[in-house]
């Protein structure tokens, strides 16, 4: 599946290793997590009342659509937090087991 | 009262520009800002490590940006900057700040807000899809990031950002399908000699929209959104034109803006008086010709105090910091404050020229079906909304939300306030103003657990 967004500039930055629901993925050094996720896919999370698929929203800071899980159990949102190398970030939810 | 060092918050052009004003006094203001660097939303700046030129990220307004962004950096030594914190509620006294994961406290006795605004949206069937974005959000996406929000994207809503952001995504090389207004082209005819108030302004708008059309862009005025197409994630929109016809445009991102509404909720928090503002549709905090509000040492400034835009926020930024040294004297500011009135004059004339020429579709909000999601949050109906008008007995919006929900999540209705006020006041048949304005609560954005837990044990 191609992603959400589409790079169309400042492409060579650094790249950082991440993984997206256990499979590997690249990031780049100054990416947020809203854009190292849509990146490569379209979806960031699963909302908890209706168990569709969300990819955040404003991407200011304000809607608070785009909390994503991390395997470490912390939550962060995505459009005001930075891509880290090693970051290993969970967009399923139980409604998505075995999907 | 104690005079603490000034308080700040919000580094965009009002914040900036107040910080200049008190450091030009001889004050030395604590400037808080949630984003890493200065610019607000605006003239956000880039992370870094990136390696566009203001002309490429700001356009037209590169060299407002350039100047802005000197004047911030400038003040470092002179300021106490906290980037990176947010203000999470305000008690009489003192702010609770978050920090690094971490709770404090901040004595202050006078306090600027700066706080800028964000998008207002209108629901429209399946408009939670991945790939709608709203309008900001997708400017937010190519200026900050280098990104556009899809591969073919239409831009939905009305208003003047809606083609500079069009232009802006076209121009970066993204492809723009197409931009659908809300607004009837009639009106921005009606519009235009109000708009004249400030001709360079209206002289850009036309130029979007001429390039836009010249590279076959699909632009329509007075159209209304039926609904997105798409299981996951968006495939295609559906719109009506303005003769009534149907059409389904291919897309896979929508950027969705109806004007943009003040983010008040620390006024709100410090108990400033609100009134309902006829022009702008929305309710807003209570200041005088000064920007200082009916509570003692809180003084506010830039859209969050009503939407005039970025010119104006400067010389709302400058006006409010001089409020705020007038107070605390010595000194009489009376006549600078006056040739900044003067020229926010010519401001108002045009902020009346937009609002006639890009209205706010209420009948749009009004109409939102009842199996609709609303409240983004908490997946929450505007038909439920009615029914807690209807069976329940809310009478206003305060009520109807502990009934159904709408506006008590996360975002504690910054999205789907003004919608759902509309929605309530059509199910009660009441003017808008008497649905009531949504009361904001501590902490104003979630807080993380551990951040409370780390000062409290």
């Amino acid at each position: 599946m191609s992603g959400q967004f589409q790079r169309l500039a400042e492409t060579n930055r650094p790249r950082l290793a991440i993984t997206i629901d256990g499979e590997p993925a690249e990031a780049l050094a100054g990416d947020t997590v809203l854009t190292a996720l849509l990146a490569h896919t379209r979806r960031v999370r699963i909302a908890e009342f209706g168990g569709e698929p969300r990819a955040g929203f404003c991407l200011m800071g304000a809607c608070q659509d785009c909390w994503v899980g991390l395997a470490d159990g912390r939550r962060l949102r995505a459009c005001t937090s930075f891509a880290e190398a090693g970051m290993a970030l969970e967009t399923t939810g139980m409604t998505l087991r075995g999907r | 009262m104690a005079a603490e060092p000034p308080v700040i918050v919000g580094t965009g052009p009002a914040g900036t520009r107040a910080a200049e004003t008190l450091v030009r006094a001889g004050l030395r203001p604590i400037v808080i800002d949630e984003a890493p660097a200065s610019g607000g939303q605006i003239y956000r700046r880039q992370p870094p490590g990136f390696t566009r030129a203001d002309t490429e990220v700001y356009g037209f307004e590169a060299d407002k940006a350039t100047r802005l962004h000197r004047a911030f950096d400038g003040l470092a030594d002179r300021i106490d900057y906290r980037p990176n914190t947010l203000v999470w509620s305000i008690r009489p006294d003192r702010m609770h700040l978050l920090r690094g994961g971490r709770v404090n406290e901040l004595a202050f006795s006078h306090a600027i807000f700066a706080t800028g605004a964000m998008d207002r949206v209108i629901p429209f069937p399946s408009w939670t899809l991945p790939g709608v974005f709203t309008l900001g959000g997708a400017q937010v996406a190519l200026k900050y990031q280098g990104c556009a929000i899809g591969r073919r994207v239409v831009f939905l809503g009305t208003g003047p950002l809606l083609y500079l952001v069009a232009y802006q995504y076209a121009r970066a090389g993204a492809r723009v399908v197409a931009v659908l207004d809300t607004a009837p082209f009639a009106g921005k005819l009606a519009a235009l000699p109000a708009l004249l108030a400030r001709p360079g302004m209206a002289a850009k708008g036309m130029f979007y929209l001429g390039w836009l059309r010249s590279r076959g862009v699909t632009v329509a005025s007075g159209i209304r959104p039926v609904g997105v197409e798409g299981t996951d994630a968006v495939a295609g929109l559906v719109w009506r034109d303005d003769a009534g016809r149907e059409h389904r445009t291919d897309c896979d991102a929508i950027a969705l803006g109806f004007g943009l509404k003040a983010e008040t909720q620390l006024a709100d928090l410090a108990e400033v008086p609100f009134t309902w503002d006829n022009l702008q549709r929305q309710w807003l905090p209570e200041r005088d010709g000064w920007g200082r509000t009916p509570v003692g040492g809180i003084y506010l400034a830039g859209d969050g105090a009503g939407i005039l835009g970025a010119d104006a926020a400067e010389l709302t930024g400058e006006r409010a910091a001089l409020a705020l040294l007038q107070d605390r004297g010595p000194g009489d500011h009376g006549q600078r404050v006056a040739a900044i009135n003067a020229e926010l004059d010519r401001h108002r004339r045009f902020r009346a020229g937009l609002e006639a020429a890009f209205p706010f579709p209420d009948d749009l909000a009004r109409s939102t079906a009842d199996d609709t999601i609303l409240c983004r949050c908490e997946g929450v109906s505007a038909g439920e909304l009615r029914r807690a008008a209807s069976e329940l007995g809310a009478g206003e919006v305060n009520r109807a939300k502990a009934f159904s929900r709408v506006g008590m999540g996360r975002c504690q209705g910054r999205v789907c306030g003004p919608a759902a006020a509309e929605i309530l006041a059509a199910a009660l048949g009441v003017p808008i103003e008497q649905a009531g304005r949504l009361r904001g609560q501590a902490p104003v954005k979630p807080l993380p657990m551990a951040a409370v837990l780390d000062t409290t044990q």
